[in-house]
C-alpha cells in the first residue's frame, strides 16, 4: 500500500529546479473551450498549473471555474482543446485516485450513508486500505462523527469530508473547488495550512475560491478568468501590483482646490469626507508636491495598499480590457 | 492539525500500479455503497415483506373461500396464489434498481464516483453485478418459503400443490429471477434517464402501460404483439400453466432479459459519451 503512516516526517521534496527538468505532475490546459447549447462557458483557455505551489483559481460567479475543473477531471468533454493532468487526459489514468484528489461540490454524498462508508466505497475503487481511510478521517478532524449519516453534516463538516475524499489516494495533484465555503475561521486556517503543506511536499495544488482575501493568504500563483476567458496568469504579488490601483488618501485644509489641481485624464479624485480625498493614479510624493506648489496645508497623506480584492475587481470589471496583459501566461 | 507528511514523489517507483482501478475493486466498492445505503436496504426488505406477507395473506383468504364450481376449480392455480406478493414486490424492486444510480445523480455523488473510476463503465457494471448477486439471495428463499407456507395453508382444503408438480419449481424460482431482472431494468433506465421520477415513470410505463396501449389496438394486432411486451414475456416464467398466447417460460424470460440488456447497453454507451 502506498499510504504511509501519518507520523513519519520526511523533508519536503525539492521543487522542480527549472524548465529543463519538467515536472510530470502538473495540469496543462490548451485552448480549452466548452459550449453548452449557445452559452460559451469556457472560451479558449490555456494555462499550466505547476507543482510545488498553491495556485488560486479566481473569477466571478459564472466565470467558468467549476466547468474548467470538470473538464480537467474528464467529467465533461471539451468542445475544443485539451486538458491533461500529470501528463495525460484524466480519463486515461489507470489509477486516478493516485494521480488527482478532487473536491467538486461539498455534500455530494448520499444523505443516508455514513461518512465512513462514503470514504470506504471511494477508497475501495482503487484498493486503498481501510487504514488509509482512518488516516484521512483523523487528518481532517472528523473522527468523532465519521459514523454519522453524512446528510446530517453541517456545510463545514461536508467540506472536511470532501477534502478527506480528495486526500484518500495520496494524490500528486489536488483540485479543490471552493474548499473554504462554509468553513469557520478555524477551518479556513486549517485548509490554508493543509494546502501549504501539500504544495511544500511537491504536489500540484489548484484551488478555486471567491474569497479574495483568503486566496491572498493562501496562493502564491493566480489564474484569473472572467466569462470563460483567461484574464491573468501570474504570481500573486505581480497580479496585485499590476491590477490593483494604488490609492492615496490626502486630507487638507482646502480639498476643493487640491482636487482641481490633481485632476487629469489619468488621475481620478473623489471626496472621502472631512476634508479628505482619495486619489488614484498618483504617488504620495506627487500629491505632496502638487499641494506644496499650491500652498495647501496637508493634514494627512497616506498610501493605501491595493488588496487582491481591489485588484480582482479591477481585473474582472471588463474582461476584454484585461486580456492583453494576460499574455504573460499565454506566451508559453 | 495534522499535516500530510509524505511527499508525493517519494512513492513507490510505479505509483500507479498499487491503486489501479479494476472491475473487481469497483464491485467491492458498489457492495459497500449498497449495504450502507439505508433506502436500498429498506427497499429490499419491503420487497421480501411483500413477497412473503402478501403471498401468505392471500393464501389465508383463498382457503376460507375455496373454489366451488368445476370451472373455478379448473382455473384455480395454487402456485399463483402463493406468488401473488411477488407481483407487488416488482414495484419496490424496480424503484430500488432506479435509485441505485439516480440517487447518485440527485446528490452529485456520481461525480465523486466518476472521478474515482474515470473509465466510468465499471461503476454501472459494478452496480449491476452487486444487484444480481444480492437480490436472488433474498428473493429465492423468500419465494420458496412463501410457496411452502402458502401450500401448507391451502392444503387444509386440499387446494395445495407441491414442488414436484410439473412447472411449479420453475415458476417459484422464476418469480425470484423475474424480480431480479425488473430491478436491473430499473437500473438501466435510471442510468439512461439520470432522474428518479422519470426513470420510475418509464419503468412502470414499460411494465404496465405498454399492455394497456396495445390493448387498444385491433385484436389481431394486439394478440400478436402482446406476447413480446416486457411483462407478458417476463411473466411467462412465473406461470405454472402457460398461457397459450404467450411465449414459452424461458423464451419469454430470455426476451425480458434481452430488453434489460439493451437498456443497460444503451445506458453504458451514453455513460461513456455524455458529460457527467
Amino acid at each position: 500500500m502506498l499510504c504511509r503512516l501519518p507520523g513519519r516526517s520526511v523533508p519536503a521534496s525539492p521543487l522542480p529546479s527549472g524548465p529543463a527538468e519538467k515536472a510530470d505532475n502538473m495540469i496543462e490546459v490548451q485552448g480549452l473551450t466548452k459550449r453548452y447549447g449557445d452559452k460559451l462557458a469556457v472560451d479558449d483557455l490555456s494555462f499550466t498549473v505547476q507543482p510545488g505551489r498553491v495556485t488560486g483559481f479566481l473569477g466571478p460567479n459564472g466565470a467558468g471555474k467549476s466547468t474548467t475543473m470538470r473538464l480537467i477531471l474528464g467529467l465533461d468533454a471539451p468542445t475544443r482543446g485539451s486538458a491533461t493532468v500529470n501528463g495525460r487526459p484524466y480519463r486515461e489514468h489507470a489509477a486516478p485516485l493516485r494521480e488527482v484528489g478532487a473536491l467538486l461540490e461539498a455534500r455530494s454524498v448520499l444523505p443516508g450513508r455514513s461518512a465512513y462508508h462514503h470514504l470506504l466505497a471511494i477508497a475501495q475503487t482503487g484498493g486503498i486500505a481501510r487504514s488509509r481511510v482512518d488516516e484521512v478521517v483523523e487528518q481532517v478532524g472528523l473522527r468523532e462523527v465519521v459514523r454519522r449519516r453524512a446528510g446530517r453534516f453541517s456545510l463545514g463538516m461536508g467540506q472536511r469530508l470532501g477534502i478527506a475524499t480528495a486526500l484518500l489516494g495520496d494524490p500528486r495533484t489536488v483540485i479543490l473547488d471552493e474548499p473554504l465555503n462554509g468553513l469557520d475561521t478555524e477551518g479556513i486556517r486549517w485548509v490554508r495550512s493543509l494546502l501549504a503543506d501539500l504544495a511544500a511536499e511537491g504536489r500540484t495544488v489548484f484551488v478555486s475560491s471567491h474569497l479574495m482575501n483568503e486566496m491572498a493568504m493562501t496562493a502564491q500563483h493566480l489564474i484569473v478568468i472572467g466569462r470563460g476567458r483567461l484574464i491573468a496568469d501570474s504570481g500573486m504579488d505581480e497580479f496585485v501590483a499590476r491590477a490593483g490601483r494604488a490609492v492615496v488618501l490626502v486630507r487638507s485644509t482646502d480639498p476643493g482646490s487640491l482636487a482641481a489641481r490633481l485632476r487629469s485624464p489619468e488621475v481620478t479624485v473623489s471626496p472621502a469626507g472631512e476634508g479628505a480625498l482619495t486619489v488614484s493614479g498618483l504617488s504620495t510624493d506627487q500629491v505632496g508636491r502638487v499641494a506644496g506648489a499650491a500652498g495647501i496645508t496637508l493634514l494627512e497623506l497616506t498610501a493605501q495598499e491595493a488588496s487582491l480584492e481591489d485588484a480582482f475587481m479591477t481585473a474582472t470589471r471588463d474582461a476584454v480590457e484585461f486580456r492583453a496583459p494576460a499574455t504573460t501566461g499565454a506566451d508559453r | 492539525m495534522t499535516a500530510l507528511t509524505q511527499p508525493a514523489d517519494q512513492a513507490s517507483p510505479s505509483p500507479a500500479t498499487g491503486q489501479r482501478v479494476t472491475q473487481a475493486k469497483v464491485v467491492r466498492s458498489e457492495w459497500t455503497k449498497l449495504r450502507s445505503q439505508p433506502s436500498a436496504a429498506w427497499s429490499l426488505l419491503t420487497a421480501v415483506a411483500l413477497i412473503v406477507g402478501f403471498g401468505v395473506l392471500y393464501s389465508l383468504v383463498r382457503v376460507t373461500r375455496p373454489p366451488h364450481s368445476p370451472a373455478e376449480v379448473a382455473s384455480f392455480d395454487p402456485t399463483a396464489v402463493s406468488l401473488a406478493g411477488a407481483q407487488l414486490a416488482q414495484v419496490a424492486v424496480g424503484v430500488l434498481g432506479v435509485l441505485l444510480i439516480t440517487g447518485e445523480y440527485a446528490t452529485g455523488m456520481i461525480r465523486t464516483s466518476m472521478v474515482a473510476v474515470s473509465r466510468r463503465l465499471p461503476v454501472l457494471w459494478g452496480k449491476a453485478v452487486v444487484f444480481v448477486l444480492t437480490a436472488p439471495v433474498l428473493f429465492v428463499p423468500a419465494t420458496f418459503v412463501t410457496f411452502l407456507v402458502s401450500q401448507s395453508i391451502l392444503s387444509r382444503e386440499q387446494l395445495g400443490t407441491s414442488l414436484q408438480e410439473p412447472g411449479v419449481a420453475r415458476a417459484v424460482l422464476g418469480s425470484a429471477l423475474y424480480l431480479t431482472a425488473v430491478g436491473l431494468l430499473g437500473l438501466g433506465l435510471g442510468a439512461l434517464l439520470r432522474n428518479t421520477a422519470g426513470a420510475v415513470a418509464s419503468l412502470f410505463g414499460l411494465l404496465f402501460g405498454l399492455q394497456i396501449v396495445v390493448g387498444f389496438l385491433p385484436a389481431t394486432v394486439s394478440d400478436t404483439v402482446a406476447r413480446y411486451l416486457p411483462t407478458p414475456a417476463g411473466a411467462a416464467v412465473t406461470n405454472v400453466r402457460p398461457d397459450p398466447a404467450s411465449l414459452g417460460p424461458w423464451a419469454g424470460f430470455g426476451l425480458f432479459c434481452l430488453y434489460t440488456a439493451i437498456t443497460l447497453g444503451l445506458a453504458a454507451w451514453l455513460l461513456r459519451r455524455r458529460d457527467v
